[in-house]
């Protein structure tokens, strides 16, 4: 889109009409929570009065969307939460002032589960997101059959989370690009559902300053795009050290492996891990799997079978690790100096408002995982659960040291076992038994810190999209990035057009 | 200034000279006490939280000051905003490192940071950051002395052994008003750096705990890593106390939280000694408990609504990377050698230099009067240094005591005072003559001392002779107590030295005219 803007084929007003149709036009997805025309008027303002003036900064004119757990300055941000439903933050995400300062537009804040705990954008107060795949908004000139095959009218295709709104917001067109979050697959897991690209960048590498914490040690704000190009120039813009975050570094990327012409892709191996050919996983899915890797041999890659031991307690793992940081992150959400406030007569206690805040204003599933949180940090459980599940997390880490190490320099793997579930189908299974699908496949690039990316592949007999996932070593997102535009090329997967109002 | 001083202001004048046993408790039987404590032992831990002194807070950027208008230093971190995240302070993890060192402590190159959660509305994000599993230090100690006023105790050196010392965030504060329905709360002391030093129970009493947090505040003033208010709260104290019979492990302990001065760590101590005692005696069981003290009924109190085992759930702060000295560049050697003269070694400098006994070093130290004595010293060449003690300690810290003043503000200088020791030394006046002269300049006189000597005719006289007079003099005025003294009655002679002591008007050596006196009087007797 920036190339367009930049070279002159299409005009900031001109995309920023477009997108602020189809904002209109996909409004029954429920992919925002707020619109901020507001706001974007003003930006597309000074970005139209920069373009005439030869003053454009790196994303000049560029709409974008971030996900509503990122801190806006006076932008209500609410997490999908009762909790947070009037909570106006008095500053901006790194990543979001970064994005705001290079001159891009806001066009809004998206849709997602509650405080990020969900895997279909189907937990959050403002109503599930629906996927545009399957929906009737798309366009026949596309060639797509756009019936919900399932059996009741009001079902749909969900559109995957937690960051499902940000992913539907680009697979429809709204923006060029949206922020999530991505702390157990919410931005691969959902780009995977709505044929978008999903980058979760290294841990460390970009800023988490003001993206409201799920779990502060697999949480990194991610990408969603409907090309490589704009991921990768987002990217550009937010990535980096943050002295707000003492958690991020200033890594010099390996330069040896960036800037490299396809030619030179014949040295590079690609490693296809058994571990994630796993129960459940869909045949389209697999025959997808195995047709990408024939392309990358094709291309002059070696590709090899590698193995990652520990891939199937990564679950098991996080569904300690994630309680116990979620138990610590949400008790901060006593409604004394901001949030859900409970009145009544009964309040005549700190304990009993404390009670009745969060209670009232906190949907269950996040009930749950405080309850098992606080369980599991118990002084005599705290060496049953946290420390076993830190001991696992290790070894899932060394698993991916020691693979690396034998000269392997991308994964290619599986990222959702299946195309979009149904509304219906999806919610027939606790949250407990969603994650443990939804997460199987990328999850293990959160416990490792590692670079994963979502690519669209193709369509699935339902017409929905197909993805899989590339995987690089630590702070090698360069490389990552370069695979996946080189298979974008070649796949050329069908991105959607969205009618027009 | 310290605050040790100040409490002393309020205290009677000999409370004053003979230290820190003074500000003992009155509120038990101390007689009653003193009959059941023997038949028992009791050990006392503290654990003290010394905000450190840094303009920032120890994650964020807000200002770190007392009594500002309330929630007026909140930076977004520090009432837990959602979204943002820890910035360690680099200037009071130096401040931390500096105290572990000069506390003998072992330094960890890396420690780490944990959260301890509970539940309170001073403490926003539920949490508080601190370092439980692996502190910035630990196995320190510190030295000190134990001056006891009590009449048949010497003073005596001891030392508390730490266990460990953490980085800590401080909490904010509650304010219970009863003109309004709630409660009210002030962030400007959340996330306030705090050291928490963990003392091995060690101690045995409150007046042993007094000795020990007497003493950590000097060292800490000197460092200049935390102010020591302890009124204001920039220093607190928690004592874990318990009694046990000699020969058996220790009791069940109880811990009382919050003291905020002297006078409350001493007398909640030996309060609660005695408390658990007298449980005990009457076939009692002691809790583990956290008990308040009361200053006004100089009691403590279980604070019922901690009595519920608290589990603190800890968990590794995520958003920290471990604390590494290293990578901060801070070399635990750079910092040794800033370590300045502490107080246990200006004792052991002044019993060794000048022969002085432990309770007049303990005196020297104790409210900075060292620096006065030892320009003293150094103003003129071989000065008695018993006498120069005894009038700084008696007579100039009397006379700037009942102004409520420290020695810091005195007006006579080192080198007049000086002047005074050496013209008694001289004989060129008598002691009490130095005493008036000490007076007079302290109001304010600018004279130089041999000018008001002469002036008021205060020389002394060095003559036998006429010292004899005066003694025969005295001896025929009072026939009845010379013949009393004479028979055997020892005692009648104070009366007469002090008949003495006013005919010789300050003008001459005390010493020698009450010798003076004492011969003649033997003289006749013998005759």
């Amino acid at each position: 889109m920036l190339h367009q803007l930049k070279n002159g084929s299409c005009t900031v007003q001109e995309l920023y009409a477009q997108c602020a149709n189809r904002v209109q036009v996909i409004k029954s997805l429920n992919a925002y929570i707020r619109v901020t025309d507001e706001v974007s008027q003003v930006q597309l303002q000074e970005s139209t009065t920069r373009y005439l003036k030869g003053t454009t900064r790196l994303m000049e004119g560029i709409p974008i969307a971030i996900k509503d757990n990122f801190c806006t300055k006076n932008i209500t941000t609410t997490c999908a939460s009762k909790m947070l439903e009037n909570f106006v933050p008095t500053y901006n995400a790194t990543v979001v002032e970064r994005l705001l300062d290079s001159g891009a537009i806001l066009m809004g804040k998206t849709n997602l589960d509650e405080f990020g705990m969900g895997s279909g954008t189907t937990e959050s107060i403002f109503g599930p997101t629906k996927n545009i795949w399957g929906s009737n908004l798309i366009s026949k000139a596309n060639d797509i059959d756009n019936k919900v095959s399932g059996s009741q009218s009001d079902d749909f295709f969900i559109a995957g989370g937690s960051s499902g709104g940000s992913a539907v917001a680009v697979a429809a067109g709204s923006c060029s690009v949206a922020l999530g979050s991505d702390t157990g697959g919410s931005v691969r897991n959902p780009a995977s559902y709505c044929g978008v690209v999903g980058f979760k960048p290294s841990y460390g590498s970009i800023s988490r300053y003001g993206l409201i914490p799920l779990v502060n040690s697999m949480d990194v704000p991610g990408i969603l795009a409907r090309t490589i190009g704009d991921c990768r120039s987002v990217f550009e813009v937010i990535k980096g050290c943050d002295p707000k975050d003492s958690t991020t570094l200033q890594r010099t990327l390996n330069k040896s492996k960036t800037k490299r012409s396809s030619s030179k892709f014949d040295k590079l191996c690609v490693g296809i891990p058994k571990e994630f050919y796993c129960p459940g996983l869909s045949s389209e899915v697999i025959d997808a799997w195995k047709d990408v890797a024939d392309l990358l041999e094709n291309s002059g890659f070696r590709v090899i079978q590698v193995s990652l031991p520990h891939t199937s307690y990564s679950i098991a793992c996080y569904s300690v690790l994630n309680p116990c940081e979620v138990a610590s992150n949400m008790a901060r959400y006593d409604g004394l100096r901001y949030g859900y406030r409970a009145t009544g007569k009964d309040l005549n206690s700190t304990e009993s408002l404390y009670a009745a805040n969060r209670s009232h204003a906190l949907n269950q599933i996040v009930r749950g995982r405080i309850l098992a949180g606080n369980y599991f940090l118990l002084k005599e459980n705290y060496d049953k659960y946290f420390v076993q599940a830190l001991k696992l997390r290790r070894l899932i880490y060394d698993d991916y040291v020691k693979m690396w190490s034998t000269g392997v320099d991308i994964l290619l793997t599986p990222v959702t076992l299946s195309d979009a579930p149904l509304f219906s189908e999806f919610t027939e299974k606790d949250s407990r038994a969603q994650s443990a699908d939804q997460d199987y496949c990328t999850q293990p690039a959160n416990m490792a810190g590692i670079p994963a990316l979502s690519l669209p592949v193709r369509l699935s007999k339902r017409n929905l999209p197909l993805s899989l996932q590339l995987m690089a070593p630590h702070f090698d997102d360069e490389t990552l990035l370069d695979v996946a535009h080189l298979l974008e090329k070649e796949l050329n997967f069908p991105h959607p057009t969205v009618k027009v109002a | 200034m310290n605050s040790f001083c100040k409490q002393r202001r309020n205290l009677p004048f000999w409370m004053h000279i003979t230290g820190i046993r003074a500000i003992f408790t009155k509120s038990l039987d101390l007689a009653c006490a003193q009959e059941k404590r023997k038949n028992w032992e009791s050990v006392v831990g503290l654990e003290v939280h010394a905000q450190i002194k840094t303009s920032s807070k120890l994650f964020s950027g807000s200002a770190n000051k007392f009594a500002s208008p309330a929630n007026s230093l909140v930076s977004l971190f520090d009432c837990a905003i959602p979204g943002t995240l820890p910035v360690l302070n680099k200037k009071a993890v130096e401040a931390a490192l500096l105290t572990a060192l000069a506390l003998n402590c072992n330094v960890n190159l890396v420690s780490e940071f944990d959260r301890k959660h509970y539940f309170y509305a001073d403490m926003p994000a539920g949490y508080q950051i601190t370092q439980q599993r692996l502190p910035l230090a630990s196995d320190g100690y510190l030295d000190f002395a134990v001056f006891s006023s009590a009449v048949h105790k010497a003073a005596y050196k001891k030392q508390s052994k730490i266990k460990q010392l953490q980085l800590e965030q401080d909490s904010g504060k509650s304010l219970h008003e009863e003109s309004c329905s709630g409660s009210l709360i002030d962030l400007n002391r959340a996330g306030v750096g705090l050291m928490e030093l963990v003392f091995e129970p060690d101690l045995k009493d409150g007046e042993e705990a007094v000795a020990c947090v007497s003493e950590l505040i000097r060292t800490l003033e000197a460092l200049e890593t935390c102010d020591c208010k302890m009124e204001e709260g920039s220093l607190r104290v928690d004592a874990n106390i318990s009694v046990n019979k000699p020969g058996e492990t220790f009791g069940t302990r109880t811990e009382v939280k919050n003291l905020n001065s002297l006078r409350a760590l001493a007398r909640s101590i030996d309060y609660e000694i005695v408390r658990q005692i007298e449980v005990l005696e009457k076939g009692g069981k002691i809790t583990n408990e956290t008990r308040g003290y009361d200053p006004q009924q100089k009691i403590t109190l279980s604070m019922r609504d901690k009595e519920e085992k608290q589990d603190y759930r800890y968990m590794p702060e995520p958003n920290l990377l471990p604390l590494s000295l290293l990578q901060l560049k801070l070399d635990p050697s750079d910092f040794r050698v800033r370590i300045p003269v502490l107080p246990e070694q200006e004792r052991t400098m002044l019993m060794e230099k000048y022969q002085l006994s432990l309770e007049t070093a303990i005196q020297l130290v104790n409210g900075r009067n060292i620096d006065y004595f030892l320009n003293v010293m150094d103003s003129l060449p071989n000065l008695p240094v018993k006498k120069v003690c005894s009038l700084l300690l008696t007579d100039l810290l009397g006379l700037l005591h009942k102004d409520e003043k420290t020695i810091q503000e005195c007006q006579i200088n080192p080198r007049q005072f000086a002047k005074i020791v050496e013209l008694v030394k001289n004989k060129k006046i008598s002691h009490s003559a130095s005493q008036n002269l000490l007076l007079l300049l302290y109001r304010g006189d600018l004279r130089h001392p041999e000018q008001v000597v002469e002036e008021e005719g205060w020389t002394m006289i060095n003559d036998p002779k006429q010292l004899e007079a005066i003694c025969k003099q005295i001896i025929s005025e009072n026939p009845k107590s010379v013949a009393a003294f004479r028979a055997g009655k020892a005692k009648i002679f104070k009366s007469l030295a002090a008949q003495l002591k006013k005919e010789c008007n300050d003008k001459y050596d005390m010493g020698d005219a009450t010798q003076t006196l004492k011969r003649l009087l033997e003289e006749k007797k013998n005759v």
